[in-house]
């Protein structure tokens, strides 16, 4: 654990404190007490089989999933289904999902402004001065007033990124973001999360993306059967996997790339 | 009873002012040689423009009730408000499964019993409003079940409360979705009212009936009666397509 010691210097004071975490569906254990410590601006890039929890994981941190033990504290806050600042703390964690969920009835900066204006009660102007800016950013800025469905897959989801982005929330989920995105479309997406980590942003990001993790990351997670198996730095897993579940994962992805 | 005895009067009351009119219906009988009797249908046309009048009346505040009562359900379901969600399934199967005739019998002739009183124009529309009131909320409901639970978690994982979720993400999305069925359910209820004659409200069914009876012109009198209706429905029906089309291409849908 020296190793993990070492790569928590460098990042700032704890944000977000995850204390034996476990989540049970029924009979089945699908997070069994996790503990992570996530540190002000760390990138911390969670991989693992499929089914491992990676996922249920990062739906806790927002509370979108109830848990039957442990905390999760932000800032010292606990953040569970009954808290009852509950959607103050879903503002200080932002989600992207996979599948987008851009709201199909509002256009690009009405999906971006409602929840500002309409939970963080701020003026609209002001909101939307920053919200274009945003989108000029990802040169988006014409598609302000289209509808999702007019958006290509990986413009809708650097869309979902700036609408989470606007609430400024402290820490940012990212839900396997381009997992339903056409190859070209991945790099597109993956760039917006590079240039967040380069901001400093504190960010949870799983993915199936292995080189990007690696460029990314500032700790690697590798989840398997609910626990986590190890905790390394980027070039530490990706080169030296200390042990053989996480070895035999890393090969499968090797397989694959071959076959492709 | 009071029933019965409104249609006598309301019968006596025709043949009267038919005779003051000097329209002797033996004079007729001439002019049944004609496959229809224009004369007839000119005469009575004012009699079913005032049924007609009655009947869109209670329709639309029918209708109104069915979709107030439609929405407060589905916010019971949706919320699942305990008890009251109880109340809300019972209620729908009831409502659903009774045919309108029978509740509107139950609702004229039981509320008195009660100590209620009522008159037949009231108990029209409590009895359509009864009966939508289902049928929107499952309308309703079925709309809201199809928008994706992913659009709940991404809206309330930006932080708004589960009312700002339903009021500015699931609803919207559940109006369009529903608005065929919501459609069809106002046709539906319109045509329903042709069962209020029996609880002596002179509505169009009521008044064709009734001059079937006097005149043995039945086939005048239901002419009139299915023109009325299709005025009646048919721009309720190109409106909802059009108001469907509209609503499609106003940016929803995938």
């Amino acid at each position: 654990m020296a190793e993990k010691e070492k790569t928590e210097l460098k990042k700032g004071a704890p944000l977000l404190v995850v204390d034996h975490l476990t989540k049970r569906f029924a009979d089945l254990t699908v997070l069994d007490g996790i503990s992570l410590t996530v540190h002000e601006g760390e990138v911390i890039v969670i991989v693992g089989p499929s089914g491992c929890g990676k996922s249920t994981f990062l739906r806790c941190l927002n509370a979108l999933e109830d848990i039957q033990g442990g905390e999760i504290l932000l800032h010292g806050e606990r953040i569970t289904q009954n808290s009852k600042n509950l959607t103050e703390l879903r503002q200080r964690v932002g989600m992207v999902f996979q599948s987008y969920e851009l709201f199909p009835h509002l256009n690009v900066l009405d999906n971006i402004l409602l929840a500002p204006t309409k939970v963080q009660k701020r003026k609209r102007e002001e909101v939307k001065e920053e919200a274009m800016a945003l989108l000029a950013r990802i040169g988006l800025e014409s598609k302000a007033e289209s509808f999702p469905r007019q958006l290509s897959g990986g413009q809708k989801q650097r869309v979902a990124i700036i609408r989470a982005l606007c609430m400024h929330p402290e820490v940012m989920l990212f839900d396997e973001v381009t997992a339903a995105l056409d190859p070209e479309m991945v790099r597109e997406v993956l760039d917006v999360i590079l240039e967040l980590a380069n901001q400093g942003k504190t960010m949870l990001i799983v993915t199936h993306e292995m080189q990007f993790a690696r460029a990314i990351a500032d700790r690697v997670i590798f989840l398997n059967d609910g626990n986590i198996c190890e905790e390394s730095p980027p070039e530490e897993f990706f080169d030296h996997p200390k042990t053989e579940r996480a070895k035999q994962f890393l090969q499968t992805f090797t397989f694959s790339r071959k076959g492709s | 009873m009071t029933a019965c005895v409104r249609t006598k009067v309301y019968r006596l009351q025709a043949s009267i002012e038919n005779f003051r009119a000097g329209n002797n219906p033996s004079a007729w009988k001439k002019q049944q040689v004609c496959i229809v009797n224009w004369d007839f249908i000119h005469q009575y046309l004012p009699l079913y423009q005032k049924a007609a009048v009655l009947t869109l009346q209670i329709g639309a505040l029918g209708i109104l009730a069915a979709i107030a009562i439609g929405i407060v359900c589905t916010m019971i379901q949706y919320f699942k408000v305990p008890l009251a969600r109880q109340v809300v399934s019972v209620y729908v199967e009831i409502s659903r499964n009774t045919p309108l005739l029978i509740q509107l019998f139950f609702i004229y002739y039981g509320l008195p019993k009660i100590g209620i009183r009522t008159n037949p124009y009231a108990c029209g529309v409590a009895g359509l409003a009864f009966l939508g009131g289902s049928y929107m909320t499952e309308a309703f409901r079925s709309g809201i079940e199809a928008v994706d639970k992913v659009q709940t978690e991404s809206a309330a994982s930006l932080g708004l409360s589960r009312l700002q979720v339903l009021r500015y993400v699931v609803f919207p999305q559940a109006l369009t979705i529903s608005f065929p069925a919501f459609m069809a359910n106002v046709i539906f209820l319109l045509k329903e009212t042709s069962v209020f004659s029996a609880i002596s409200l002179m509505d169009l069914m009521f008044t064709a009936k009734d001059l079937i009876g006097l005149y043995y012109q039945t086939t005048e009198s239901l002419f009139l009666l299915v023109v009325f209706y299709l005025l009646i429905l048919l721009p309720v029906s190109v409106l909802g397509s059009l108001l469907e089309r509209r609503m499609r291409y106003a940016g929803f849908g995938s």
